[in-house]
């Protein structure tokens, strides 16, 4: 019975990544997506043209501590091709290098994680959105 | 049997006139001269310093794999159809760089793709836009260059394939594709578009990756700025003209700009690939003249993106 159940349960994960992986690409990108949504607000704020805001400051760096920690599982063997990704072959080439980009934007991302005022916050987003662009040069390719 | 001397007598003197031909046709000081000299005001090294930034000097020419972006040793790797091109070392080493060089040297190859021995240069390098630049701004970058620190060592030579690897063809190629001269303003325009014009066709030689290819390596005119193939074959470079679809058409001055300093797109998407290395390159201009490419680009009539080549 019990045996059962535990097959069960790890059938139900098994099913639950696959799903999860059912199609990689896309996910990543509705993820980076979600990246650049953020990095939209926290511009804003940066520059002036929105009021800073603690609660949502502090959320940008959740979102992206939360993609740099999702990031990584979404680049099977299988994807690198197909649905119109740009990602570049240097990932699969060099996955020690790929994961450390993005473990660095993680701690990058963790360093705002409390931040409670604008200062603190330029510093913190300028510091963390550094990654956007060094990580791209390497792991993108051209669109 | 007279005849057939006769015959073989003018084929051998046809063949001779045709070898002469091509050999004065392709002559690097005749197929492109360079612009001359003469007396220059003291060099502007500050501004040279910019258009260093904007040529995008380092790129190619820093030392691979260290950060200082002014040891310009050369030896970046550069994969193309026709073979591996290695960027020289353009330091002011005495031996290994060009600090022997004097200015009507450095003129001779970035307005007329020229080198020191009188022999062409390969339009890997993109002296096709740099020729824009008058000879008081290549002095002055000339000038800043020199301020930088001397490497020893030299980049290995390129390695192409034939017929590729003979040089003298370069000039059959000028022929065909290089037109010189400095750049002219034009009167009717704004002073801010001109500059946009300049630093966007000259130094910064966007045309360059942002255009499509013929077999020959040069860029098909109808495409200029409609993006096409990485020419180093890895993805594909967008169109920089006003194509709604997916070039720049919705895209506002300011946005363009801000692309240009902090690699953001208007959907904060950051730009890879070469261009994040292009972005650090345009961050150290000024405001002015980054909203001045953005007036110029928006002035570029849309043109639809060529056709992409079939995925591999």
């Amino acid at each position: 019975m019990i045996r059962t159940a535990f097959v069960l349960a790890g059938l139900g994960l098994g099913l639950a990544a696959t799903m999860a992986q059912a199609d990689p690409i896309a996910e990543r990108q509705q993820l980076m997506k979600g990246v650049g949504r953020a990095t939209r607000e926290g511009a804003a704020m940066a520059k002036g043209d929105a009021a800073f805001d603690a609660a949502k400051a502090q959320g940008i760096f959740k979102t992206y501590a939360d993609a740099a920690k999702t990031m990584p599982t979404l680049f099977p063997e299988t994807s690198r091709t197909g649905g119109e990704t740009t990602a570049a072959p240097k990932i699969w080439e060099d996955q020690a290098g790929f994961k450390a980009a993005f473990a660095k934007f993680e701690a990058d991302a963790g360093a705002g994680a409390g931040v409670t005022d604008l200062a603190g916050f330029r510093a913190a987003f300028g510091a963390a959105t550094k990654n956007c662009g060094a990580c791209h040069e390497v792991y993108r390719v051209k669109r | 049997m007279l005849l057939l001397r006769r015959l073989l007598v003018t084929l051998v003197l046809l063949a001779a006139v045709a070898l002469g031909g091509f050999y004065l046709l392709t002559d690097p000081r005749l197929v492109s001269p360079a612009p001359e000299v003469g007396a220059l005001p003291a060099p502007d090294i500050e501004n040279g310093k910019v258009l260093f930034a904007a040529g995008g000097c380092a790129s190619c020419h820093a030392t691979p794999g260290q950060d200082d972006r002014t040891r310009l040793g050369g030896g970046l790797a550069l994969a193309s159809a026709f073979g591996t091109f290695h960027a020289p070392n353009i330091s002011p080493h005495t031996r290994d760089g060009i600090g022997n060089w004097g200015i009507q040297d450095f003129v001779d190859a970035m307005a007329a793709g020229v080198g020191r021995q009188g022999e062409h240069l390969y339009p890997a390098f993109p002296y096709t836009s740099y020729r824009l630049m008058p000879p008081k701004a290549l002095a002055d970058l000339f000038a800043y260059i020199r301020t930088l620190p001397p490497v020893e060592g030299r980049a290995p030579a390129h390695e192409l394939r034939f017929p590729f690897n003979i040089r003298r063809l370069v000039g059959g190629w000028k022929l065909l594709f290089f037109e010189g001269g400095s750049f002219r303003p034009d009167p009717a325009r704004s002073e801010a578009w001109n500059r946009g014009a300049y630093l966007v066709n000259g130094p910064g030689h966007c045309a360059e990756c942002h255009s499509s290819r013929n077999g020959f390596g040069a860029i098909v005119p109808a495409t200029r700025f409609a993006g096409g193939p990485d020419p180093e074959g890895k993805g594909f470079v967008p169109n920089i003209t006003q194509d709604e679809a997916d070039g720049l058409g919705k895209w506002s001055k300011e946005e363009i700009a801000e692309l240009l300093k902090t690699g953001f797109t208007p959907s904060f998407d950051s730009v890879g690939g070469p261009m994040a290395e292009v972005v650090r390159n345009m961050a150290q201009l000024s405001d002015a003249d980054r909203a001045a490419m953005a007036e110029y680009l928006k002035s570029l009539p849309a043109v639809a993106t060529p056709p992409r080549p079939q995925a591999k």
